[in-house]
């Protein structure tokens, strides 16, 4: 029982000392590590960089979605008290979340404070505008098909002379952001290729230049996985190295970005801010990184080392 | 230990670097294969580390026959030998000790005991306050004991030598030779290829000749020099 657990820890310990030992190796020649790690790192700062944006795009039109209105125009005969009742058993429907009730006076007031026509209007005999009960319905009411089945049905209503939600370009903005997300991916494959490819190329490298050393160790009874581990660790920092940096990009761009969004937002009045990659998104990057660094150095080592032999 | 049963190594060209080849070392003997450069002494000395195989024939080394032992088992068959090369094959970005600790590593032997083991191999070779060194500070011969104390900290049974003396004066050749001696005297097996005559002759030990890879001298030990 204890010679199998003692074999195992033995066998830990050599992993440990290996896994450090490529750090050990890397950190000696910190400018090229580095390099590497930086073109791994911006080739995923970019997918990474876009899918934050998307992310933030999406929470924003998300707002918008929440913004969803119906405008119902009552017709001109209806009374206030009659508009008032309308409006109150629409608020009672279970996908709505609010009913404004704008009397058609002031309509007419906003109107006239709004568009600066008050002159034009005051020539005219009597107010030209309805009533209106504008309807917001709940999130999940508010789905560009929901909305219009909601629409629909409060068409029906006696007193309702004209319904109109107006969501073509959200429908739109939800086609484009499709778009972009399948854009994104399809940019993210070939940047995670690329990584793969910088990876494997580096290791290849490594391994030439380290060709007295994988002789010797063919020589005197290493096994392929004895000699293939220190490159396999060395693709791991890369990975996740590169990992950091690009995580490390995307925050600074985010931190540049921040204040103008900020002050951009607050010209609409919305209290939006940009938000970075949240914790559960970085690991996944990080993994990403990692397991792109071992691929890329498993594909070199598994391409490269068997043609080493001693001669 | 080591048997050689008509043993043919031909390489792709039609070249025979070894023709039908048979001996047989004992356990604990030591032997000289001396001949020529181009001889054969290196073929032969690869088909026992296992570095080719025959073409035809039989080399049985430990009780194992070479041509059955698959690929993936080569660097557990090669662990129990002891190889040292004329060139020294060590690695230069690495002490002294950290050469001599990897045949030990790559047996994943735990930490405590490479030490142990590295430092009595490093003073059998008489290099015990070298370990720190890197190789490339050394002298040549310096440097061929760093190399065979790297042949011998896992205790193999079996020491293979392939011109270990080439680069060095006599006097140093002969200190070299005289280390080996010391772990033939401990029961080692040990087969060293030279093509100094003059060093062999001095020493009282069994000579395998080769000429143009046929054996074609098998001398018992001489009598032991009074």
């Amino acid at each position: 029982m204890a010679a199998p657990l003692a074999a195992l820890r033995v066998h830990l310990l050599r992993h440990l000392q290996v896994f450090f030992y490529s750090l050990g190796q890397l950190s000696r020649t910190p400018l090229a590590t580095l390099m590497t790690a930086a073109v791994i790192g911006i080739a995923l700062a970019l997918p990474a960089g876009l899918h934050v944006l998307l992310d933030n795009a999406q929470r924003l039109s998300g707002g918008w979605d929440g913004a969803t209105q119906i405008s119902l125009f009552l017709k001109k005969n209806v009374s206030d008290a009659r508009a008032r009742r309308l409006a109150e058993t629409i608020r009672r429907r279970p996908e709505v979340a609010a009913v404004d009730y704008i009397p058609r006076d002031q309509a007419l007031a906003e109107f006239e404070r709004l568009s600066g026509f008050g002159d034009a209007l005051k020539a005219l005999d009597e107010n030209p505008l309805p009533s209106v009960l504008v309807v917001r319905p709940r999130p999940e009411a508010a789905t560009p098909e929901a909305a219009e089945k909601l629409l629909g049905r409060l068409r029906q209503y006696g007193p309702v002379e004209l319904a109109q939600l107006d969501m073509q370009w959200v429908k739109r903005l939800y086609v484009i952001m499709d778009l972009v997300r399948r854009g994104v991916l399809v940019l993210g494959l070939l940047l995670g290729l690329a990584v793969l490819l910088v990876v494997g190329n580096t290791i290849r490298l490594a391994i030439q230049n380290r060709r007295d050393e994988i002789v010797v160790m063919k020589l005197i009874g290493g096994t392929d996985a004895f000699i293939r581990r220190p490159f396999l660790y060395t693709g791991f920092w890369y990975g996740l190295f590169g990992g950091l940096i690009a995580a490390a990009l995307v925050g600074l761009a985010l931190w540049v970005l921040a204040g103008p969004v900020e002050r951009l937002a607050g010209l609409y009045q919305s209290p939006f801010r940009l938000a970075g990659l949240g914790g559960g998104e970085l690991l996944i990057l990080l993994l990403l990184a990692i397991g792109l660094g071992l691929a890329g150095s498993w594909l070199a080592v598994g391409r490269h080392l068997r043609e080493i032999e001693p001669a | 230990m080591i048997r050689f049963a008509n043993a043919v190594k031909r390489y792709p060209g039609g070249h025979e670097a070894l023709s039908n080849v048979s001996f047989h070392q004992r356990p604990g003997e030591m032997a000289f294969l001396t001949g020529h450069s181009g001889a054969g002494k290196s073929t032969l000395l690869r088909l026992i580390a296992l570095l080719e195989r025959p073409t035809r024939g039989q080399v049985i080394v430990q009780g194992q026959n070479t041509s059955r032992v698959e690929r993936r088992q080569i660097p557990h068959f090669r662990r129990r030998l002891g190889i040292v090369f004329q060139d020294h094959q060590l690695l230069f970005d690495r002490t002294v000790f950290d050469n001599v600790a990897l045949p030990l590593v790559i047996a994943g032997v735990p930490h405590r005991e490479i030490g142990k083991r590295v430092r009595a191999a490093l003073d059998k070779v008489g290099l015990l306050g070298k370990e720190k060194a890197f190789p490339i500070t050394l002298s040549g011969g310096e440097q061929q004991r760093v190399g065979i104390a790297r042949a011998v900290v896992h205790k193999p049974a079996l020491l293979l030598a392939d011109e270990p003396t080439g680069n060095l004066d006599p006097e140093l050749s002969r200190e070299i030779m005289g280390i080996f001696e010391d772990f033939a005297r401990v029961g080692v097996t040990v087969l060293v290829a030279t093509h100094d005559i003059a060093l062999v002759e001095s020493l009282p030990y069994r000579r395998l000749t080769l000429r143009e890879g046929r054996l074609v001298g098998d001398t018992a030990p001489a009598p032991e020099a009074a």
